[in-house]
């Protein structure tokens, strides 16, 4: 009876045993995999930043990413450009875009937004329908006539077409995105503060802005990132080199040196990337939390 | 001080659809009228109405002697508690107190005093500096009756208020609301109460009068105990009280009201009030107001189940094909004997009311009124 007792006990602790190998291997397994194909993933921007600190002719020679003898040659040069400016000018540039272009963007796309969301007006549904028209439109099609537009006003060689429009609730997406967030919103904080007396204006600036903050959040760091981005609206509207923001700048040591120097390249492309980077490890979490709770809570 | 009167008010939406239908309601000056029915009788539309969030199709709303109907809900003079609370979420409860001050430009000393006042009689000085997340629910009702106070407004609406409370949460509060009422009226100030809600109690324990809706019409406007004396029609008849009023079908023939195979003699003072017979008509009694009889003395009826609830047993039963409740004491219940299938009912004469089944109007009371 015994004897039994202490099989039974000990092959159920060599099946217990067996459980958790079996498990501990799966878990090795999973990570090594997901390691892998983050690190295939992340493989070219860690490149990017290693090869910044190579010199040049190593860049071709050593495939790794970690340089044999770091220099910090590229991003000195680089700074200092074949411009009569250093990068730092660009950056103003890219800043002096990026600004007014993200505020406007975050104050006119709520007005609109909260305009449709919350009131009645005639040929509501009809201008709704023509944003979201305007949103599936592709941006080449409005290029030339904006242009035109833009040539006519005398805007051109200016930041002014490159920010105005958004500052204008002119992304539809921006619009689109927040009145679906205004929706998921109960609107009984507003009627509340109807009744306390604050008019519609007073309502949207202290009682729905507030509420809206994740998704404005949101808002501002896919403007500013975009923006970051542009490479074509700069291409087409600056033409002086005092006004190239950094994704013109970037082409420019490309065109004007005979031949490449690369690590020049590199390392301010590092130096762009950063503010976004930067921008949005800080503001991750209401990132996160402004796209993902559009739709579902109030 | 202000009285609160409704003319003729109509709501029709955009579909046609018509909500109020041109109802009248006078609601006295400090008095506390509950606004009472099933969902979507129009009641909380009565109320939004008054508010100013819902527009007007038809009739005046008059708010003392001034005509609201196109004026903002900031400019009426009223205050509203919301059924979810409607804090705002981002204010301290302090914030959410003083809001609709700080919007008439107040200055901070009197805002001060406003909140430190409110924030006493509604012991809530502790939760001033916390965030409307941090509140349980009885916490944030009260945040959410301080900013309804501190206004001092002509008229307060409360729209469900209690509904999202526990049942103890929500007794309790009853009583701190009708407490404060006779406390603002007994200081002189403003008090006048609309008070919206679908639960019976809360109307009948809280309300001065009531006022009873059903489909955008108003059924009858009346004191609780009125209400439950002598109901106006079926529809309040049965809307009021629990377990409900019986309703037997039948006709009142010469002296008596015949069911489909009982009759029973009528009280000569309840025939001496009807007034004209009604061809159809129902006997309403409340299952309190039946008594247990000898057999041959009143109307059988077949007991279905029995319901014990400790000092008085409900004893469901069926006469005559319709489903009536008895409500009898335990004493009397035991005294049936054990597997009684079968009771004799009597009547209360003087609460005996009869119905017209066509116009469901109560017509023992026509004649008195």
């Amino acid at each position: 009876m015994t004897q039994t007792q202490t099989t039974a006990l000990s092959a159920a602790h060599l099946a217990q045993r067996r459980q958790r190998r079996a498990a501990r291997i799966s878990m090795v397994l999973r990570y090594i995999i997901l390691f892998s194909v983050g690190l295939l993933m992340l493989y070219p921007l860690i490149w990017l930043v290693g090869a910044s600190f190579k010199t040049n002719s190593e860049i071709f020679a050593n495939p790794g990413f970690i340089p044999k003898d770091p220099t910090a040659e590229g991003y000195i040069k680089g700074w200092e450009t074949s411009t009569a400016y250093t990068f730092g000018r660009f950056f103003w540039n890219s800043f002096l875009i990026i600004l007014p272009k993200t505020i406007g963007t975050a104050i006119s796309c709520t007005m609109v937004a909260y305009g449709f969301a919350r009131f009645e007006f005639p040929f509501k549904k009809l201008l709704f329908g023509s944003v979201i028209a305007i949103l599936l439109l592709p941006n080449v099609v409005t290029r030339i006539p904006q242009y035109l537009l833009f040539r006519d006003l005398g805007w051109l060689d200016s930041f002014l077409p490159l920010w105005v429009p958004s500052a204008l609730a002119g992304d539809a997406f921006f619009v689109f995105m927040l009145v679906q967030f205004l929706r998921a919103i109960p609107g009984d904080m507003e009627e509340a503060a109807r009744v306390d007396g604050a008019n519609s204006w007073q309502t949207l600036i202290f009682i729905v802005v507030p509420m809206l903050g994740p998704a404005l959040i949101s808002v501002c760091l896919f403007q500013f990132m975009w923006t970051m981005n542009d490479f074509l609206g700069p291409l087409i509207y600056i033409s002086s080199v005092d006004k190239y923001p950094v994704s013109l700048a970037l082409k420019l040591s490309i065109d004007t040196t005979e031949a490449f120097e690369w690590n020049r390249i590199l390392a301010m492309s590092v130096l762009t990337i950063l503010p976004a980077l930067i921008v949005f490890f800080f503001s991750q979490k209401y990132f996160i939390e402004g796209i993902s709770t559009g739709g579902v809570k109030g | 001080m202000a009285h609160l009167s409704l003319n003729n008010l109509e709501k029709t939406y955009g579909g046609g659809f018509k909500a109020v239908h041109g109802i009248n309601l006078e609601v006295k000056d400090g008095e506390f009228m509950v606004l009472v029915g099933p969902s979507g009788c129009a009641k909380s539309t009565t109320l939004r109405m008054i508010a100013g969030l819902e527009d007007v199709t038809g009739g005046e709303i008059r708010i003392g002697d001034r005509i609201v109907n196109a004026l903002q809900p900031g400019k009426r003079d009223i205050a509203m508690v919301f059924q979810n609370y409607a804090l705002y979420p981002h204010m301290k409860v302090r914030s959410n107190l003083s809001f609709g001050l700080r919007l008439q430009r107040k200055s901070k000393a009197e805002i001060a005093k406003a909140t430190a006042d409110v924030a006493r009689i509604l012991e809530i000085e502790p939760l001033l500096d916390r965030l409307p997340k941090q509140l349980s629910g009885g916490q944030a009702q009260r945040v959410a009756l301080g900013r309804a106070l501190i206004k001092k407004p002509e008229v307060f609406l409360f729209d469900e208020p209690l509904s999202n409370l526990d049942a103890k949460l929500r007794a309790s509060m009853r009583v701190r609301i009708t407490d404060l009422h006779k406390r603002l009226k007994a200081e002189g100030m403003s008090s006048t109460v609309v008070y919206v809600t679908h639960d019976q109690t809360e109307a009948m324990t809280m309300g001065d009068r009531i006022c009873v809706m059903q489909s955008g019409h108003i059924m009858q406007v009346a004191t609780p105990k009125e209400l439950y004396n002598k109901p106006a029609n079926l529809f309040v008849a049965t809307f009021i009280g629990s377990p409900e009023m019986n309703i037997i079908e039948g006709a009142v023939q010469g002296n008596e009201f015949h069911t489909k195979g009982q009759s029973i003699a009528l009280d000569a003072a309840l025939l001496a009030r009807l007034g004209a017979r009604p061809r159809q008509a129902a006997l309403g009694i409340r299952p309190q107001h039946l008594r247990l009889v000898p057999e041959g003395t009143g109307l059988k009826a077949t007991i279905r189940s029995v319901e014990f609830m400790g000092h008085e047993v409900y004893v469901h039963a069926l006469l005559d094909g319709t489903q009536i409740t008895v409500v009898v004491s335990a004493a009397e219940f035991e005294a049936l004997g054990e597997g009684a299938s079968v009771v004799h009912l009597r009547p209360d004469a003087e609460w005996v009311h009869i119905f017209d089944r066509e116009s469901g109007q109560n017509v023992s009371l026509l004649a008195q009124g």
